[in-house]
């Protein structure tokens, strides 16, 4: 009981309940597999949110090219799947066996170097972290360290999205070109395509979604946390008070690329291809909107903004596709002028007082009926002692 | 990339494909102009100023169209009208965006960066209810047509060439503005002290509605001007806006002879090299070197010598 309590009164465990609850068990039993698989593809761009949340939230560091992580490691394990779905018996009626089709529709012959490594899962399994990670990296310190930071750093982080877009639609032979890596099979033997394993993927998706969870709010919570919110509004005092800006931003930065990257390769699974679409200027500023509607400061309002924003993109773009755009951009207008905090700040202006208001009543409650033999709650006392 | 051409055939393409290139270099200067001198004077980032560009080509298409029906004979001279046209409503656009939106925003430039980026989205699908979803494009008046023959391997364009002066006079029309008239010089002071300048009477809230309704009338301008090389669609000015904002960085904000020169070398790098490469290596391999002179020199090209 007193454990109930305890973590009753911890607001962030409640919330990672709450929507554990939602994820684990509300959603698998209402949706039909299609649109629980939905709700496993709108996940993916949560934990894009996320690192926004620690970047951007935290850290003060807008990135418009988020859906360059994302992609890189959704590409790397398209490609990893990819060459198992091109084995030689499957590929036999092309001019060159073994290699993936759109290299053979494009005159290769050979399969190019890098491409190689990713015949073992395990190579692609690091790849999938390390590519995006090392790329933020190289990024992360060009510009940190020479003190480029907020709209500069968002310009060319957009300006890298771009150039990202156009290197893969150009270089079709090598990449799949415009269509992306399509046509995904089977991992390791196992068919991704089956109800089955749309089932196992969601879950999957749900519990590394927990854990990166977990890590960003052990970030938010840590000294770490403190001093990127301490960067964020006083850059040159902290910087006067010896540390390193730069090596926190870098860092952040990288654990935002890391996330998406996470993401970009559960998309790949559970939707079964990657394209450029996912990759440009377009796609990485959606993603800044999911964190913006769900909340820049809160990790678990990102996950229901995203999941909001996503629904209401479907369901708008099923049933009055002319009306998406004008509402998305409503939305972008409304969310920066009106509720710079989301969704999470809807919740602790309008919701929680409410809950506040709630609580000491119970409170009272409980103790009237739990405690009466210590003397007796005050309440009940106070017209006789005095 | 170069064997295979003789040097005589180098120098003709090399001014061929710089003489192409003039038409793209037009555009970006008066799309980067615009944005200059919003986002180097009033730090405010407009995601939504390739859709202003696009409201004076639509403009100018819908210019060259009335005369076409009722003004034939002054067919000739439409292209002129439309281009007053097209500033006056995109500078008249731009007034009203600062006032519903930009003017609450002007403390969070990250957050005028999603604003109006929400912005574009209303405007291009405005657009495409409007206009349709499909390519519009003017008619050229006959002494636009052509080309101009320097040498018999060398050929100008002659609407290129007349969307260049025209770019030149409005960069020097901007500049006279920006630096000796009254309104520009009350726009340098209250970007240089917001609150020394409104001590001394200057009313800054007009000043920043000027100032970024002026930007919004050159992207007009520039619409007009992409009439000529590019077809019209509402989701064509999207493709420019990330190119327009390296162009600005690159050439170092808030300095206007900076922003052309950038302009001139983006422009020229890009229709040189799509010429021996595909077009989108070139793009890349342009944006690449762009951001790397970036990270090398974030302060842009041409910066002014200042104390903060």
């Amino acid at each position: 009981m007193k454990k109930l309590q305890d973590f009753t009164r911890n607001p962030d465990a409640v919330s990672f309940a709450v929507l554990a609850i939602v994820l684990v068990f509300i959603l698998p039993t209402v949706l039909e597999i299609f649109r629980l698989n939905l709700v496993g593809k709108y996940l993916t761009y949560a934990y894009v949110a996320i690192g926004l949340v620690l970047s951007w939230g935290l850290g003060g560091i807008l990135s418009l090219g988020q859906g360059v992580f994302f992609g890189l490691g959704g590409y790397c394990l398209a490609m990893f799947l990819k060459l198992e779905a091109s084995s030689p018996e499957n590929t036999a009626i092309q001019s060159t066996p073994g290699i993936p089709d759109f290299m053979d529709w494009n005159q290769l012959t050979a399969l190019p170097w890098f491409w190689e490594p990713f015949h073992s899962f395990g190579f692609t399994l690091f790849a999938v972290i390390a590519v995006p990670v090392i790329f933020a990296l190289i990024i992360g310190v060009a510009m940190f360290k020479r003190r480029v930071g907020g709209v500069y750093f968002a310009i060319i982080t957009q300006a890298i999205a771009a150039i990202m877009t156009i290197l893969i639609i150009g270089q079709q032979g090598y990449t799949g070109g415009v269509n992306g890596i399509t046509d995904l099979r089977t991992l390791h033997g196992w068919d991704i395509r089956t109800d089955e394993a749309k089932y196992f993927f969601y879950y999957l998706n749900v519990a590394l979604l927990f854990l990166v969870l977990l890590v960003a709010c052990w970030i938010t919570k840590s000294k770490l946390g403190r001093i990127l919110v301490a960067m964020r509004e006083r850059e040159d005092r902290v910087r006067f008070s010896g540390y390193d800006v730069s090596n926190f931003k870098i860092f952040v930065f990288c654990v935002a690329a890391a996330f998406s990257a996470i993401g970009g390769a559960m998309f790949t699974l559970q939707v079964g291809f990657m394209s450029p679409s996912f990759v440009g200027i377009v796609p990485s500023i959606e993603m800044v909107i999911f964190a913006a509607v769900g909340g820049r400061h809160s990790i678990i309002g990102v996950v229901y903004g995203t999941l909001l924003v996503n629904w209401a993109k479907t369901t708008f773009s099923e049933s009055f596709p002319e009306l998406w755009l004008f509402a998305m951009g409503a939305l972008f207008i409304g969310v920066v002028m009106a509720f710079p905090n989301g969704l999470a700040g809807l919740y602790t202006s309008y919701v929680k007082p409410l809950i506040g208001s709630i609580r000491p009543l119970l409170k009272e409650r409980a103790r009237l009926y739990e405690t009466p033999d210590k003397g007796g709650p005050d309440m009940l006392n106070r017209g006789t002692a005095q | 990339m170069f064997q295979g051409y003789t040097a005589a055939e180098l120098t003709s393409i090399f001014a061929m494909q710089g003489f192409a290139g003039l038409s793209l270099f037009s555009v970006f200067v008066l799309m980067a102009l615009g944005l200059a001198i919003i986002f180097g004077q009033m730090g405010v980032i407009n995601m939504a100023h390739g859709e202003f560009m696009i409201l004076g080509a639509y403009v100018t298409y819908l210019t060259s169209n009335f005369f076409s029906e009722h003004l034939s004979s002054m067919f000739s001279l439409y292209f002129f009208v439309a281009m007053i046209l097209a500033f006056i409503a995109a500078a008249l656009l731009g007034a009203l965006v600062e006032w519903v939106l930009i003017r609450h925003l002007y403390r969070r430039p990250l957050d005028t960066l999603l604003a109006t980026w929400g912005l574009s989205l209303i405007l291009q699908q405005g657009y495409r209810t409007i206009f349709g979803a499909r390519e519009v494009g003017v008619t050229l008046p006959d002494w636009l047509m052509g080309s101009y023959a320097i040498t018999d391997m060398i050929e100008v364009p002659v609407n290129g060439l007349f969307v260049m002066c025209l770019t030149i006079l409005i960069t020097i029309g901007v500049y006279l503005v920006m630096q000796k008239s009254r309104l520009g010089k009350q726009t340098r002071a209250v970007v240089q002290n917001r609150a020394m300048a409104g001590a001394v009477g200057i009313n800054t809230e007009k000043v920043d509605r000027f100032t970024f309704a002026l930007g919004c009338g050159i992207a007009g301008i520039a619409g007009s001007a992409f009439t000529m090389i590019g077809s019209t669609g509402p989701t064509a000015g999207q493709l420019y806006i990330v190119d327009t904002f390296l162009v600005v960085v690159f050439g170092g904000a808030s300095n206007l002879l900076g922003t052309v020169a950038s302009a001139f070398t983006i422009s020229q790098a890009q229709s040189t090299m799509e010429f021996f490469l595909s077009g989108s290596m070139a793009k890349v391999l342009t944006l690449l070197t762009v951001v790397g002179i970036l990270m090398l020199r974030p302060q842009g090209l041409f910066t002014l010598k200042i104390r903060s």
